[in-house]
């Protein structure tokens, strides 16, 4: 027999999990008293609770597993739903646990209630709200499972403090099983479409993968891979999707859109067929959805029907998970009699590999090397020399990301962790920390501007606790740099709010004053001997706060609103 | 384009919400909406009336599917099939409106429902545009107060929606 609240933490170990990222309170304190009187799932305890869910996060697109988080009502409710929205959006499972006031007082504005079920509704796969104890393992199942298969996301649980009463105890069997009538996610492909679409691959002359986010989330990675060399077509990825093909590979064309490769986004428009790959046609990827590569026909393979012909129309759609259609794909070229078309294959790479000359961002450097700044896109490439292109590197949101994007070539998936959805800044200190739980022999890196990291900072003081020695990378250009950017483009440089006037925390100060290690970097000539300096203190959190040239832009940049993918801006003075 | 889609639903508190949120979520609008339990108490059954292209409703069946709560839909505009709407209209009757208003009545089908020396309350059942030409029938100046339940609707034939 057990207590609603013994149940849960029962339910959790039950489920395999290791860590609740989480911060206690009031209606969660029962909660908070089944898990001190166990010692098997282990509760990290955050300094936010949006950190809580940054972090679960962060640990989920590292490993694959399933984050946790457990709040208290209310304010603890509210903190988390920045997170929550996150996960959302870039269709990260999560089980978050939110404590709730006592049932009878629902709806009397009782102190620390809010309406978690509603305010994160729009924000989450599925939610559940515990009506009786008895029912607590059934929704856990249920809730991870949900979490986790499909097109993954974020579901949350909320506990009114009445069904986790001590007090009150119930038998107790974790089902081995559960039954959902209404959620069967499609699996296989349909083997008619999958037919179809091999044919239409076999045919193609100009053609591109596409590959997203959804073959990182699903496994699919080494399939991509060997289908791209079956093919010998080149592969350009989403910012969500990199490391899934490797970065530094000769078929790999960079990342795609916005700031996206000359060579990706001008082989996107001019390609005849495009392979679409657990990727959802994004604005940050199209541009214009009607000057999107006017002469390709597209297929699309995702797990979400909802994805497919939703921006863009799909000529051959098919849903399924991407590691089942990719295999069902190789099957059929494999038996295939047919060949694909060498010679226009191999006309299209010259064509690319003209482009990629011309214009390739790691051909030669675009940008100034010659002045006595430090560029941004060196400390990146320096980051990439230092850890052998090897660490994990959760990022921030603004130029810096982009930089991060661009110059530091992911090898493998899981290697960047980074919200491409909702764009979150103060993502990249609490991600990386949750990795860091799941990799204590990896270098783990926060790629960040003096903007973003000051929106979740305080995780300094959880990684001194727990003993997480990330390595924080910080492109200080003193300005909310990407903002300022669009502000130099579109608005003449009428700098409006994005300077801190000097009123910056002396981040070497700051990191003593935690524990940590704080260097500065403002000479070029100093770039590599203090990023050596960095990654040496194996056992430190180290912030190097790199002052880099505050005018850099980041390029490519698609021109928008009414341009096409090959419309972009080179440099400040060049266009496409 | 006018749609009826047909929603097989949990009767779960929270599971109107979140069909009602998806369509304001993502911009769908909504002309009428019904929901009640079913023979089956487990089970709710919602109609909706909405208006948008075939992407548009594409992708509303698509998201509505995606709803764990939701267990199944149908289309019923993509099949033949039956749709009704009840309405109760309070209209002015006194003197020689009282006869008129009968014979309107009447043609319509419908049923006076209740009766004051001044105020005439009638039901009308039917399709939709039914119920709007009966009011164009009556006109506005004779109508003092309108209540409708919003469309309900069947595929005819052997075709069911159920588990
Ligand atoms: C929470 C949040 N607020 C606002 C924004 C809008 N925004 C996008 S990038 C950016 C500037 C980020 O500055 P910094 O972290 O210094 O990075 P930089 O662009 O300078 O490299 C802002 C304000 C955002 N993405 N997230
Ligand atoms: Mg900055």
């Amino acid at each position: 027999m057990l207590s609603g609240g013994d149940m849960l933490i029962r339910s959790l170990q039950e489920e395999g999990v290791e860590l609740i990222f989480g911060y206690p309170g009031g209606a969660a304190l029962h909660i908070y008293d089944a898990i001190f009187r166990q010692d098997k799932v282990k509760h990290i305890l955050v300094r936010h609770e949006q950190a809580a869910t940054h972090a679960a996060d962060g640990y989920t697109r590292a490993t694959g597993r399933v984050g946790t988080v457990l709040v208290t009502s209310g304010p603890g409710a509210t903190n988390a739903i920045t997170g929550i929205a996150t996960a959302h959006m870039d269709s990260i499972p999560m089980v978050v646990i939110s404590g709730q006031v006592f049932a009878e007082k629902i709806g009397e504005d009782a102190f620390q209630e809010t309406d978690m079920m509603g305010i994160s509704r729009p924000i989450v796969k599925h939610s559940f709200m515990v009506k009786h104890a008895s029912e607590i393992p059934e929704i856990v199942k249920k809730a991870y499972h949900i979490a986790a298969t499909g097109r993954p996301g974020p579901v949350v649980i909320d506990v009114p403090k009445n069904t986790v009463n001590p007090a009150e105890t119930f038998p107790f069997e974790y089902p081995k099983k559960i039954k959902l009538r209404s959620y069967s996610p499609a699996t296989k492909g349909h083997s008619g479409q999958i037919k179809k679409a091999v044919g239409m691959l076999q045919q193609a002359k100009r053609p591109v993968i596409y590959s997203g986010g959804g073959v990182v989330q699903g496994e699919a990675s080494e399939l991509l891979i060997e289908l791209a060399r079956k093919l010998n077509f080149p592969v350009t990825s989403t910012l969500m999707g990199l490391g899934a093909f490797p970065g530094d590979d000769a078929q790999f064309l960079g990342m795609l859109g916005m700031h996206g490769t000359f060579e990706a986004n001008t082989a996107m428009h001019h390609s005849d067929l495009i392979l679409a790959v657990g990727a959802r046609f994004d604005d940050r990827v199209t541009n214009t959805t009607g000057k999107f590569c006017p002469n390709a026909k597209i297929i699309h393979i995702d797990i979400d029907p909802a994805s497919i012909s939703k921006t863009i129309v799909a000529d051959v759609p098919i849903v399924g998970a991407v590691d089942s259609v990719l295999r069902d794909m190789l099957d059929i070229l494999k038996s295939s009699s047919k060949k694909t078309d060498k010679k226009a294959l191999a006309d299209w790479w010259a064509q690319i590999e003209d482009w990629r000359e011309r214009h390739g961002i790691n051909v030669k450097p675009r940008y100034n090397t010659s002045g006595d700044k430090i560029m941004p896109q060196d400390v990146i490439k320096m980051l990439y020399e230092v850890t052998k292109g090897d660490a994990i590197v959760a990022s921030d949101v603004g130029q810096h990301q982009m930089f991060a994007a661009q110059y530091y070539p992911f090898k493998r998936p899981r290697q960047w962790l980074n919200s491409g959805g909702l764009g979150t800044m103060g993502f990249g200190l609490p991600a990386a920390m949750g990795a860091a739980f799941a990799f204590r022999d990896k270098d783990i890196v926060c790629v960040t501007g003096e903007g973003s990291i000051q929106m979740c900072i305080q995780e300094l003081s959880t990684l001194t606790q727990y003993g997480l020695p990330v390595k924080i990378i910080c492109l200080n250009n003193q300005a909310l740099g990407m903002v300022k950017q669009w502000q130099d483009m579109v608005y003449d440089s009428r700098y409006s709010e994005i300077h801190y006037e000097d009123s910056l925390p002396d981040f070497v100060k700051l990191m003593d004053a935690y524990g940590h290690v704080g260097i500065r970097v403002k000479k070029r000539e100093e770039l590599r001997e203090k990023m050596e300096q960095c990654f040496a203190l194996k056992d430190r959190v180290v912030f190097l706060d790199v002052y880099v040239d505050p005018s850099e832009h980041v390029y490519p940049m698609q021109v928008a609103p009414e341009g096409s993918m090959r419309d972009m801006w080179l440099s400040k003075t060049e266009r496409t | 384009m006018r749609r009826i889609i047909s929603v097989l639903m949990e009767n779960e508190p929270g599971a109107l919400s979140r069909v009602v949120g998806l369509f304001s979520q993502r911009g769908y609008n909504i002309e009428t909406l019904t929901v009640a339990p079913t023979e089956d108490a487990t089970l709710s059954r919602l109609t909706v009336t909405t208006i948008g292209d075939e992407h548009k409703i594409e992708q509303i069946t698509k998201n509505l599917n995606k709803l764990i709560d939701v267990v199944k839909l149908v289309d019923l505009t993509e099949g033949s099939h039956i749709e009704r709407e009840l309405m109760m209209v309070k209209l002015k009757a006194s003197g020689a409106q009282r006869a008129e208003i009968k014979r309107c009545v009447d043609i319509f089908r419908g049923q006076i429902i209740d009766v004051t020396n001044t105020v005439y309350t009638v039901q009308i059942t039917g399709a939709s545009d039914k119920l709007d030409a009966f009011m164009d029938a009556v006109g506005d100046a004779a109508i003092l107060e309108v209540v409708r339940t919003g469309v309900s609707g069947i595929s005819r034939g052997e075709k069911v929606l159920s588990l």
